[in-house]
């Protein structure tokens, strides 16, 4: 009697268990990569050459429909000051909009913080975008499939399908979602995916004077931006969340938030 | 008597049957798990070419404003500004000179302070370009007055 | 300027990214607070149910009605919430299950089923009994045919009222309170994960948030319930004192209330003392963990929890809205006007627990270099500081009870006042 009991229920939770497994068809690793094909977009800033004089940020807004005035910007810069008491000062005054006109740093309600000149030990300027990250936890948390990854590994918003309950927003850990203030459903940075579609460049490589920015296709290999990402030193934004970014960064530093 | 006892059930039921013929009605076609799975690629799939298909509103060829101004752009190539495109400092072109007919001519003091008020930053690119102290240098007066911005000569003033 | 959503009510200080506001602002408060109410809610109104403890027969239906009127409260913060609320209805036709607010549609379309379903059962011999009170009449008003029409589609055609057929109906409200637990704790539960799984927030991002979660829903439905239920014995016993009948068609004497009342109240605070315990130590834990591991947000989340929410979490959440309704119950000779404060600073404390987490976790900015301030809007001058503001929330509030009072009308709470 006990045998067979045990012979029954063992049966019964094989059979169960084996329902939630058959789930993995959904990430299985073999399909996806045999879903990309041999275009798959990424980014190269190279920090050392960014100046922060804002040009790419205005390109975007006005690329890209967002209200230059509106406080929200699908890309920005960002400028660190490190004094020599090893004190760490940030803004990105408008996201960059203006540029950089002032050596005043922008602590928003906190005021405007003062630096002397011969305080400082070394300053620079970070520019930022959507990562189009392969493991998006934005688009994982969209509850209604809004937001989607397309195979060439842009991370779009379908904006009549958005319903404005803000958890891709929450659940960016860069910070480049927002609300747009006409259409009312999430934007944010798509790799300007109307030009690269149409063999031209994003509007804030382009608009870029010196070079900081550079978009590129890794899968292939002559792809100028493709040999720096796969010999020269190159980091990632927090990489630690296991999001597994798309843009690259040259000068990165560890300051760099 | 069990049988009324599944009435709430059959209206529970009544209920998912209506949700599922509004589906019918309300969910657009192509939506579903497309090329990156069901957690990374569910959408409506004609999102893709409504994105793809919007008209771009900067040029960024220099060959495109050539064909009318290209004294400007001999101009603007023999001197140190020749890395900046001229949508960087006129708005995106669109379809100049159709619409919109002319650009923008921002002859503000913020537009050249965007590279040239002087910053301090020794580790930086910035450092290097020249740069003015925008409350030292001739306050109030637009740059233009003295500097011609397609050809940046000092020298020659 | 356009103003963007969350500016009007957002400021920031030091190094905040161009792009963060405080998104999640007083209605997302209020949504957890909401589902918790009515998770507790039921889960008291099962413990009779299910469990048979007879002294709670009184305050179970008052709960388990007191729960389905919260139902519809519960989508409107969201409704409010919503950049788009008119396409709310897109979590039920495309849900994406990889994010737990899909789990929304399901769960709260199951729980309300269950809850409607048990609801009927409980008060179908009250449907058929009314229509033929009304058959019987010779004159009809219109309210009557009104009455008449809405009874009789509630009865869905089964007019059985012998001891089999309620005998059935006694082991279908058993079934249902009980599968009904553990979709009331998921409709709570899943909330808790929905701020636990987002890792981009290092304040939320715990295990132990869907079970902190749980725990102070179980906590906020009982201090309802016990509230509620207080407020309406009072009113009971003032209709029966001003009325001057001692005894109406069986009807208790105001002694014989007063008596139930501390005995169901002594009762039943047991077990909100029960879940208090549990709930505070879990969010002792999850601070105690932080302070010991000290990762990288330790250092702006402690500026965060010892510094500018200090009186909000300290004084406010645990010290007015924990220890003290805490002692308050566990002195001796408990009365129902300890009661009472107690309970009303208990809902207090889980309100202030809610707002904690919502508004606390946006508190400090993505670089961990920065703050935001949260800045309720009081007088509303356009339709999103009305929805976002005070008086949004007051709406969300007070909406459960204008519904329990119309769906008191239909499922008496009291049979007494029925009676004919």
């Amino acid at each position: 009697m006990e045998r067979r009991d045990f012979l029954k229920k063992a049966i019964i939770a094989i059979a169960g268990v084996s329902v939630p497994i058959a789930s993995l068809e959904f990430i299985d690793p073999k399909k996806l990569f045999a879903a990309r094909p041999e275009l798959h977009w990424v980014f190269l800033v190279d920090c050392n050459k960014c100046v922060g004089c804002g040009f790419c940020v205005k390109a975007c807004k006005l690329e890209n429909g967002i209200p230059f005035d509106a406080d929200v910007t699908r890309t920005w810069v960002e400028r660190y000051v490190l004094t020599k008491d090893n004190k760490v000062y940030a803004d990105s005054p408008k996201g960059a909009r203006n540029g950089f006109t002032s050596q005043k740093i922008d602590q928003e309600a906190a005021g405007m913080k003062d630096i002397k000149p011969g305080d400082i030990d070394k300053a620079f300027f970070v520019p930022k975008l959507c990562n189009q990250c392969d493991n998006p936890p934005c688009v994982q948390v969209c509850p209604v499939g809004a937001t989607y990854k397309t195979a060439d590994g842009v991370v779009l918003i379908d904006r009549k399908w958005c319903i404005g309950c803000g958890y891709c927003i929450m659940g960016c850990p860069y910070g480049v979602r927002f609300f747009h203030p006409v259409y009312k459903v999430a934007d944010k940075c798509n790799f300007c995916y109307h030009r690269i579609t149409k063999g031209l460049k994003t509007a804030c490589v382009d608009a870029c004077p010196f070079g900081a920015r550079k978009i590129g296709n890794i899968k292939d290999p002559n792809d100028p931006v493709t040999k720096v990402i796969m010999t020269e030193r190159v980091g990632v934004l927090k990489d630690e969340f296991g999001t597994k970014p798309q843009a690259f960064y040259i000068g990165l530093s560890k300051e760099v938030r | 008597m069990k049988s009324h006892v599944w009435r709430p059930l059959y209206v529970v039921v009544a209920l998912v049957a209506v949700i599922l013929l509004a589906r019918l009605v309300i969910v657009p076609k192509g939506f579903g798990a497309h090329d990156q799975g069901y957690m990374y690629g569910f959408h409506r799939l004609s999102n893709e070419a409504e994105w793809a298909s919007m008209k771009p509103a900067y040029k960024f060829d220099i060959s495109y404003c050539q064909g009318c101004h290209d004294d400007k752009v001999a101009a603007l190539t023999s001197s140190k500004h020749s890395i900046i495109p001229c949508e960087d400092c006129h708005g995106p072109a669109m379809d100049h000179p159709d619409d919109p007919p002319k650009l923008n001519i921002d002859k503000s003091r913020d537009l050249c302070l965007r590279c040239h008020a002087h910053l301090p930053y020794p580790t930086s690119g910035r450092s290097v370009i020249p740069g003015i102290d925008p409350d030292a240098h001739n306050p109030g007066v637009e740059c233009v007055e003295c500097h011609n911005p397609h050809h940046p000569n000092l020298e020659e003033m | 300027m356009i103003p963007v959503h969350g500016e009007l009510w957002t400021t920031k200080e030091l190094f905040v990214l161009p792009n963060e506001y405080i998104y999640w602002a007083v209605q997302i408060v209020m949504y957890p607070f909401m589902t918790g109410v009515v998770a507790g809610a039921f889960v008291l109104s099962s413990l009779y149910h299910v469990f048979g403890i007879k002294q709670l027969k009184e305050i179970a239906r008052f709960a388990l009605v007191f729960s389905f009127a919260l139902l519809p409260a519960a989508p409107l913060p969201l409704l409010l919430h919503l950049q788009q609320p008119f396409r709310g209805i897109n979590v039920l036709m495309t849900p994406h299950f990889t994010s737990a607010i899909a789990a929304f549609g399901v769960v709260y379309l199951g729980y309300s089923c269950i809850v409607a379903s048990e609801l009927w059962f409980v008060y179908r011999k009250h449907f058929v009994d009314e229509v033929t009170a009304i058959r019987r009449k010779p004159e009809r008003s219109g309210a009557d045919r009104l009455r008449l029409l809405v009874f009789s589609v509630l009865t869905l055609g089964a007019y059985d009222t012998s001891p089999a057929a309620i005998e059935a109906d006694h082991r279908a409200v058993k079934l249902l309170a009980g599968a009904g637990i553990p979709v009331a704790c998921f409709l709570h539960g899943y909330a808790g994960f929905i701020f636990g799984s987002v890792k981009a927030n290092a304040l939320w991002m715990t295990p132990l948030m869907p079970v902190i979660f749980i725990m102070s829903a179980i906590v906020s439905g009982i201090a309802l319930c016990i509230l509620s239920y207080v407020v309406i014995m009072e009113l009971r016993k003032l209709h029966v004192r001003h009325k001057r009948q001692a005894s109406r068609y069986g009807a208790p004497t105001p002694e014989e209330i007063k008596g139930v009342e501390t005995n169901v109240v002594k009762m039943t605070t047991k077990y909100l003392v029960i879940f208090m315990v549990l709930a505070i130590t879990l969010e002792l834990l999850d601070i105690i963990f932080r302070g010991y591991t000290a990762v990288k947000s330790w250092d702006i989340i402690r500026e965060v929890i010892y510094g500018r929410d200090f009186t909000n979490i300290f004084v406010l959440q645990y010290a007015i809205g924990n220890l003290l309704p805490f002692t308050l119950l566990l002195i001796p000779g408990l009365t129902i006007r300890r009661t009472v404060i107690a309970t009303m600073l208990v809902l207090f404390g889980v309100f202030m627990m809610r707002w904690n987490v919502v508004i606390g976790g946006q508190s400090f900015s993505l670089t961990l270099s920065g703050f935001m301030e949260y800045h309720l809007p009081i007088i509303p001058d356009s339709l999103e500081t009305f929805k976002e503001g005070l008086f949004g929330a007051l709406t969300v509030a007070v909406a459960p009870f204008f519904i329990f009072y119309v769906l008191n009308k239909f499922f008496p709470v009291f049979y007494e006042e029925e009676a004919k």
